[in-house]
């Protein structure tokens, strides 16, 4: 007979059925929701909340992003935001007592032309202004730091130099989703999946519940983390963001030996790779340029984005794309998020990270929770209002944040 | 890899194209008496549709002349093809996507006199969608 199976390991978190009421509403149970929920619990005191998923937990772009962590943004208000999700990286390991691999391996932005080169050094500078650890690379520097990666110049994109932060890295990012799902239920907050938000209840301008396909929930208030669909639940609720979803893909080769120290990005081929601690090349590419909520892309980027890898590291030539997918971004037009209130009374936003709010999770979470808790923003995400485009104060991070993360 | 008809050069790969984002949205007749809301609605914000979407393409690499697209966000379904100033056809979804082939369109640049010419018998009657407003044609 054959051996018994082990004893299924504990789960993490537990299934409730929704109570009648909550004191509050998260919706979209990816990173920036269990870390909006976390923090309301942990620095609000608000535990009698629930995390709404309409699918699994983490099952949309959270498990699905290229994991690249940094903070080497150009404007004081994203060094800020993300400058502070770093410190926190740091400690999030401890405070949540679970190692989910955050590994500072550093990570390089190449610049490849002069237009490239001028913006780099020009964002080393702010990088440097705002306390963010940022240094420019000539190409030896590149190669030494990255010996896999090809600086010749003859090729169509030359590598002219590089921007590396060292403190920036990768992390796994479905282990960052459990380290929080576990905390949250550990402090009370009820994490409901399978768990679908099809309408608001409101009194006048006021929102007092959640229509779901698992009954109406009362609520006092709700917060709304829904990435991509955050503008289908703005419709719902009757207000409209300024959000574009976008498909954005990503793929992984099969396992190889540790060749990549690194984490290597270019904005101006679209590519960024790094190898997972298991040894996939992981890399990520541009949007398809169309929008599209069907969580998956086009091929013809991928091909471009395999070209521009293979020209830049030779040596991946014979590697084998395992497997490629997809996920849903909602891109705002400064490529900045937008975190703060909404025209509907007691309904909070965060949403507008686009292509790259996985590095920004722990503070996303951090001053939404604030936000929702005391009803006003917190001074890192006050900027990033959804006003900011009637006012005209945008926060312009194509430089930094363009396709890249 | 989306396959679109250019209503002038007939199927082409999508890579031969360029997205020109929500069709439909007309510049302000009164730009100077615009509130800041409205400029911000007009700079800013678009209909982000998860469904059936009216857009603009550019045929960037052959005829370079803009059309309009009817397009199902979800499963990327091409749904109709029609000029510049016609209004939204209603979606056909019986129909394959390939039919707005260069006979059936006489003029991808046209600002609203000529009517929709696959719209007649292909795509049923044209609906007054309220995002197009009468001679929308950017
Ligand atoms: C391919 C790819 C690569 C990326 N690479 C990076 C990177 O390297 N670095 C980086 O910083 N960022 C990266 N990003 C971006 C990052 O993943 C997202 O910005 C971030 O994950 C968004 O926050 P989230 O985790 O809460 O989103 P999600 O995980 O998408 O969470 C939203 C949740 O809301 C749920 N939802 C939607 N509608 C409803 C509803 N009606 N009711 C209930 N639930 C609902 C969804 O099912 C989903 O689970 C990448 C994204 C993709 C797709
Ligand atoms: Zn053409």
């Amino acid at each position: 007979m054959a051996d018994k199976l082990p004893e299924h390991p504990d789960f993490l978190w537990h299934n409730p059925d929704p109570k009648p009421s909550y004191d509050a509403i998260i919706v979209g149970g990816g990173g920036h929701g269990l870390a909006t929920a976390y923090f309301l619990a942990k620095n609000h005191g608000m535990t009698n909340i629930a995390v709404l998923e309409k699918g699994w937990l983490a099952g949309g772009n959270m498990a699905r992003n290229t994991t690249i962590i940094r903070s080497n943004y150009l404007w004081d208000e994203s060094a800020a935001m993300y400058e502070h999700a770093l410190k926190l990286w740091e400690t999030l390991p401890e405070e949540l007592e679970y190692d989910f691999l955050f590994s500072q391996r550093g990570v390089m932005n190449l610049a490849h032309t002069l237009g490239d080169v001028r913006e780099s050094m020009r964002r080393v500078g702010a990088n440097q202004l705002n306390g963010v650890d940022a240094e420019w690379l000539d190409p030896k520097q590149v190669k030494e730091l990255c010996p896999i990666l090809n600086i010749s110049d003859n090729i169509r994109y030359p590598v002219m130099g590089a921007t590396y932060q060292p403190r920036a890295g990768i992390a796994k990012h479905d282990h960052v989703a459990w380290a929080f799902a576990r905390k949250c239920d550990e402090l009370g907050v009820d994490i409901i999946q399978n768990c679908e938000v099809t309408g608001f209840v409101k009194d006048g301008n006021r929102v007092t519940g959640v229509k779901t396909n698992r009954g109406t929930i009362n609520t006092e208030k709700v917060g709304l983390c829904a990435a991509g669909h955050s503008s289908v639940l703005a419709e719902m609720a009757g207000f409209r963001l300024p959000i574009q979803s976008h498909p954005l893909q990503a793929l992984v080769s099969e396992l190889h030996e540790p060749v990549h120290p690194t984490v290597v990005m270019s904005n101006h081929v679209h590519v960024y790779v790094s190898q997972a601690h298991k040894g996939e090349l992981v890399m990520g590419a541009g949007v398809d340029s169309y929008n599209g909520y069907g969580q998956r892309g086009s091929f013809h980027v991928i091909e471009h984005q395999m070209a521009a890898a293979v020209e830049l590291f030779p040596i991946f030539a014979r590697a084998h794309v395992l497997r490629t997918w997809g996920g849903v971004v909602d891109t705002t037009l400064d490529a900045s998020p937008i975190v703060g209130t909404t025209p509907v009374e007691n309904m909070f936003v965060n949403c507008g990270w686009g292509t790259g709010g996985f590095k920004g999770t722990p503070s996303a979470g951090y001053t939404f929770a604030h936000t929702i808790a005391t009803g006003a923003p917190h001074e890192l995400n006050a900027p990033f209002a959804l006003e900011r485009f009637e006012t005209g104060a945008l926060i312009d991070e194509h430089g930094a944040a363009a396709v890249a993360h | 890899m989306l396959l679109i008809s250019c209503p002038n050069c007939g199927s082409r790969d999508e890579t031969e194209f360029h997205y020109g984002g929500q069709a439909h949205v007309p510049y302000p007749e009164n730009p100077d008496e615009l509130t800041d809301r409205q400029w911000a609605e007009f700079l800013f914000y678009r209909d982000n549709t998860k469904g059936s979407f009216a857009e603009r393409w550019l045929h960037s690499t052959g005829c370079r002349q803009w059309f309009n697209m009817l397009r199902d966000t979800v499963t990327y379904d091409i749904q109709a093809i029609y000029p510049m100033g016609a209004p939204r056809p209603a979606p056909n979804t019986d129909q394959p996507a390939d039919f707005g082939t260069a006979s059936l369109a006489p003029d991808s640049t046209t600002t609203g006199t000529t009517g929709p010419s696959v719209a007649s018998t292909d795509l049923g009657p044209a609906e007054p969608a309220a995002t197009a407003p009468k001679g929308a044609t950017q």
